[in-house]
């Protein structure tokens, strides 16, 4: 009798746990949307920001966003790839691959401003790169790098052994058993990864505060060399993010509309990371079907 | 008459001090089925991987003694692994195929190997899945996933995979072992029809199945070659007294 009621207490009590969980998680997204979505409209999400009146949006702030997301993964994906293929295909265990992991483990776990400050002394000032995108794409990396590793390390090592012993003994090499058979069978875990690490960089502040810097200056959108200094892809341009900019309303906006344009843009930066989470689900499982040819009739 | 395709000379393997095989002299004949049996740890799987260089994955090994293909020193420095186990295929205890589709699976090698024609990629599944006596099954299905199916109906496509790559020899470890009675059965009769074309070198733990389907057996223990005999021969008068013990049930 006593065990089955130390049973039932325990499962009241986790069921308790997971409720607060989600309630407070459930509450908050709810909040912020709540408070948000009535300022989200389409003119906010296009107009540049405003410093001293009323009536300003997150247009440029939305686009750095992409713009430096692209760039950054542009940098860390073939990055990550290579190095998770290396440790999980090609390392033997030795005290130099030990390094590399423990490395890999201390760079996650930095704090992500101890990582701006280390991108504000190489890039910014020693590299002479000033506050700019290429700047906060390159701590990005920095930042992504470790995570993205593991991740494709993990996906690899999670596909069985046996399969790279029917890829080498039908006479496949080593390279053609790991790019042809392992990483498409690891590719959905793999992209599930990136998204869920492209959505991590989107809503990154702390690293790019001293590094892609605070203030978004007019763009041309009708003109895209990335030459010319107020090009949207002009790599070199100084370039506030819709997170950094959340931040820095709150701290020192001076705006009128200080709090709704904060609200709207804590709203627009939340459906951002929830569409990149659900996407990377959906996209995850979507490729495991494509590749495996599961649900799909037999010709 | 018989061509010997497979030589293999005084072979050792050491498992950094282990010495997991003492010495194996054993010779293949073209279009034959031979049996390795033993019980575990015997070294006969061991030995099986050698004759594909598998085992040049593992850590800490060390292999002498001479192992030729068609006369050719397989641990000669010169030789392509790959091509070798392009001439030396191998089907594997599990079901392995790859989480692609049927049709992906069997043409796996090939497309690899550049070959682009579609008219010759479909020929290579029809004969091949034909050759390992799956066809009937999958031919309504050959774009699901090779997953979808059973595990004997898996493991014959797995072998498909193996035969389209035309190896000259088919190396299978425990193949049934992980299959019912029925797909067990089923792989044994297409064996014995493949040796036409192919010469087969099997590890089995299933002594009925060596001696149904196998020409010759070969009895390993405690790493040692004890016996190697015509199948009939060995099953009904061994030559030693530790292949008698084992095939009447004594051991292992």
């Amino acid at each position: 009798m006593k065990v089955k009621r130390q049973d039932k207490v325990a499962t009241v009590i986790l069921y308790l746990i997971a409720g607060t969980i989600i309630l407070v998680l459930a509450s908050l997204l709810a909040f912020i949307l709540i408070q948000g979505l009535p300022h989200v409209t389409w003119h906010f999400l296009t107009t540049p920001a405003r410093s001293f009146e009323a009536g300003g949006g997150i247009g440029i702030q939305l686009f750095n966003s992409f713009y430096l997301l692209v760039l950054a993964m542009v940098i860390s994906v073939p990055l990550s790839l290579g190095a998770g293929i290396y440790l999980s295909e090609y390392a033997k265990k030795n005290w130099l691959t030990s390094l590399i992991r423990t490395a890999i483990e201390i760079l996650s776990s930095l704090p992500s401003v101890v990582v701006g400050l280390f991108g504000f002394l190489i890039f910014v000032i020693q590299f002479k790169f000033g506050f700019s995108i290429l700047s906060g794409a390159l701590v990005l990396t920095v930042f992504n790098l470790p995570l993205l590793t593991r991740n494709v390390e993990e996906s690899l090592a999670s596909i069985s052994s046996m399969q790279r012993e029917a890829g080498l003994a039908l006479g496949l090499s080593r390279w053609e058993t790991v790019t042809r058979i392992i990483v498409p069978e690891a590719l959905p875990g793999i992209t599930t990864g990136m998204i869920l690490g492209a959505g991590r960089v989107f809503g990154e502040a702390a690293a790019l505060i001293y590094t892609a810097g605070q203030s978004a200056p007019a763009l041309d959108f009708t003109n895209w060399n990335p030459f010319y200094i107020a090009s949207p892809l002009n790599p070199l341009r100084p370039a506030e993010t819709l997170a950094v900019h959340i931040w820095k309303i709150n701290s020192e906006g001076i705006m009128p509309d200080a709090v709704a344009v904060s609200a709207g843009a804590s709203a627009v930066l939340i459906i951002a990371v929830l569409v990149f989470n659900l996407s990377a689900r959906w996209f995850g499982q979507h490729l495991y079907q494509k590749m495996t040819g599961s649900g799909k009739k037999g010709a | 008459m018989a061509e010997k395709i497979i030589t293999s000379q005084d072979v050792h393997l050491y498992y950094g001090e282990h010495e997991a095989l003492k010495g194996i002299d054993l010779d293949f004949t073209a279009h034959e089925i031979t049996a390795l049996i033993g019980p575990s740890g015997s070294g006969k799987s061991t030995y099986l991987r050698l004759l594909n260089r598998m085992n040049d994955l593992l850590p800490n090994i060390r292999i002498t003694g001479d192992i030729r293909l068609h006369g050719q020193d397989i641990y000669a420095p010169e030789t392509d692994v790959v091509q070798l186990r392009k001439e030396v295929g191998m089907v594997f205890q599990q079901p392995n195929p790859f989480p692609f589709s049927i049709y992906e699976n069997v043409i796996y090698g090939l497309r690899l190997a550049g070959e682009k024609n579609k008219t010759v990629l479909d020929e290579a599944v029809e004969s091949s899945l034909q050759a390992a006596a799956v066809w009937e099954e999958t031919k309504d299905v050959l774009h699901q996933s090779a997953l979808s199916l059973s595990g004997g109906q898996q493991q014959r496509v797995c072998i498909a995979r193996v035969l389209a790559v035309k190896p000259a020899v088919i190396l299978l470890d425990e193949p049934t072992s992980a299959l019912d009675p029925i797909s067990s059965s089923k792989i044994e009769q297409m064996l014995v029809n493949l040796k036409n074309d192919y010469t087969i070198i099997m590890v089995t733990h299933n002594m009925q199945q060596a001696a149904r389907s196998s020409d010759r057996t070969a009895f390993f223990l405690d790493g040692q070659l004890i016996e190697f005999n015509a199948t009939a021969k060995f099953f009904t008068a061994p030559a030693h007294k530790e292949s008698e013990d084992y095939i009447s049930g004594r051991f292992g």
